[in-house]
């Protein structure tokens, strides 16, 4: 779950991090007041989430009138059929160095990692342009960060004295702030060294791991985050605010994330990361995903049912294909309960609702019965994941 | 109507044995037990069911008070 800016900003000062003087404002007037008030050149960002805004949310103004026109222009962008949530008018502090820093998981040591670079920008980025000024350490998510691997990293971009230090508090404060919010990335693109030889966060991106979100609810209340607020790209649909409640009512399992496309077949699909992969797959074989909405983390039976009756209740939506990697929580048994109560329950008959049904891993020998009883042949691991995609689209027409 | 488990439950073996209603209710980790409206006994929740789990927690309590069965087997 994607933060404004001026949110992660907010999470940053309350850890104390050095922040470049900022105002988030609402009208075009509060913006040239905020640029008079920091008396130099500002930058003005558009509070926006939509991808591909980067360059369309950014001015830069040397005074209060041209923050205006600026501010203005902003508020106009379109974040995905929603307006900006402000703008943030900054100051431009000229700097002597200028530092990145990023910190995210490692998929292949699994373990959190932090990078930095001695220029600005998205380290992901800097990693294709410039591989050589890169430096990385990982660290732990189970034990509590130790300031040396900050420091270590510091020495590794030639910081020496006052430098070092500033740089190591720096480090090691955004790294306990990520892991106390359980943050997904955590990316300062911009970290200006002053003149005076202080550092100052310019320009940040965060993210919240979206499974973390009722955990981390005290601070989404701190920041106003609402409930049903996922930070989709767009805003979301009745058909995701519903998937979304299904998901909220019952802290069995989880269908997240939830997503409604135009295609006409009904997806239920889950297990590490076979969802995305099974999307894929669908669309690769020709077929059309009417949705995309993950269950896994071993959802109930009613969890199931209910994301069933909403797939199949989706216009256009004639059968679904309930199909997964294989599960070692989520139990294969139990899904099928959900799947065919919830078919039942509309009134149909489940063997002419399902197009295909494999979900391999625990509890399959009673998956099998039960899908026996229904007349549906059950799937398991010897039928791949593209296979059993080729078989739904193929019997979808 | 649950279309996947049935619970039998034997009254009379759950009201002869004092705590075994309080144990069901406990034991069960998907609340399929709740207190009887009489003394020691307990009543199946219908809506819960097709939740069971197949623990057997419920039979390990009592093994000749419940019985858990697979309506697809």
């Amino acid at each position: 779950m994607r933060f404004y800016e001026f949110e992660a900003k907010q999470l940053l000062e309350k850890h104390r991090m050095p922040l470049v003087e900022s105002r988030l404002v609402q009208t075009a007037e509060q913006a040239a007041k905020a640029a008079s008030d920091i008396d130099g050149p500002v930058i003005l960002k558009a509070q926006a989430i939509a991808p591909g805004l980067a360059a369309a949310s950014v001015r830069e103004a040397s005074d209060a009138e041209g923050a205006r026109t600026a501010a203005a222009a902003l508020l106009g962008v379109d974040d995905g059929g929603r307006k900006p949530k402000g703008i943030l008018v900054e100051a431009r502090p000229a700097g002597e160095a200028v530092y990145s820093l990023s910190f995210t998981y490692d998929g292949t040591s699994k373990r959190p990692v932090v990078a930095a670079a001695d220029m600005a920008g998205k380290i992901d980025d800097l990693g294709d342009s410039h591989p050589d000024r890169i430096v990385r350490r990982h660290f732990s998510a189970l034990y509590p960060f130790s300031d040396y691997i900050a420091k270590e990293l510091a020495r590794s971009l030639d910081l020496g004295g006052n430098d070092l230090k500033r740089m190591t508090r720096i480090v090691a404060g955004l790294a306990r702030l990520f892991l106390k919010y359980d943050l997904a990335d955590l990316d300062i693109t911009s970290l200006v060294k002053l003149g005076d030889g202080k550092f100052v966060v310019l320009d940040v991106e965060a993210d919240l791991e979206i499974e973390a979100r009722n955990r981390q609810r005290p601070m989404l209340d701190e920041l106003g985050f609402a409930k049903e607020d996922l930070r989709q790209v767009r805003e979301p649909t009745a058909f995701e605010l519903e998937g979304a409640k299904i998901d909220e009512e019952d802290i069995r399992g989880i269908i997240s994330p939830i997503a409604e496309f135009d295609g006409n077949i009904g997806l239920v699909i889950g297990a590490g990361g076979g969802s995305l992969t099974l999307t894929d797959a669908v669309r690769k074989h020709g077929g059309r995903p009417a949705n995309y909405a993950a269950i896994g983390g071993n959802p109930s039976v009613d969890k199931a049912r209910r994301l069933t009756k909403l797939v199949l209740s989706k216009p256009g939506v004639e059968k679904i294909a309930v199909m997964s990697n294989v599960v070692s929580n989520t139990r294969a048994d139990l899904v099928a309960r959900g799947v065919i109560k919830g078919i039942t329950e509309l009134g149909f008959e489940p063997a002419d609702k399902i197009l295909i049904f494999r979900v391999p891993g625990a509890w399959e020998a009673d998956a099998a019965k039960i899908l026996e009883k229904y007349g549906i042949e059950y799937c398991d691991r010897t039928v791949s994941i593209s296979e059993a995609a080729r078989r739904a689209v193929e019997k979808v027409g | 109507m649950a279309m996947f488990i049935r619970v039998d439950i034997d009254g009379s073996v759950v009201e002869k044995s004092p705590g075994l209603a309080a144990k069901l209710v406990e034991a069960c980790p998907v609340k399929i037990f709740k207190p009887g409206s009489a003394p020691n006994s307990v009543e199946v929740v219908e809506a819960n069911v097709d939740e069971c789990t197949l623990c057997d927690l419920c039979m390990q309590a009592s093994p000749k008070g419940v019985r858990v069965v697979k309506l697809y087997e």
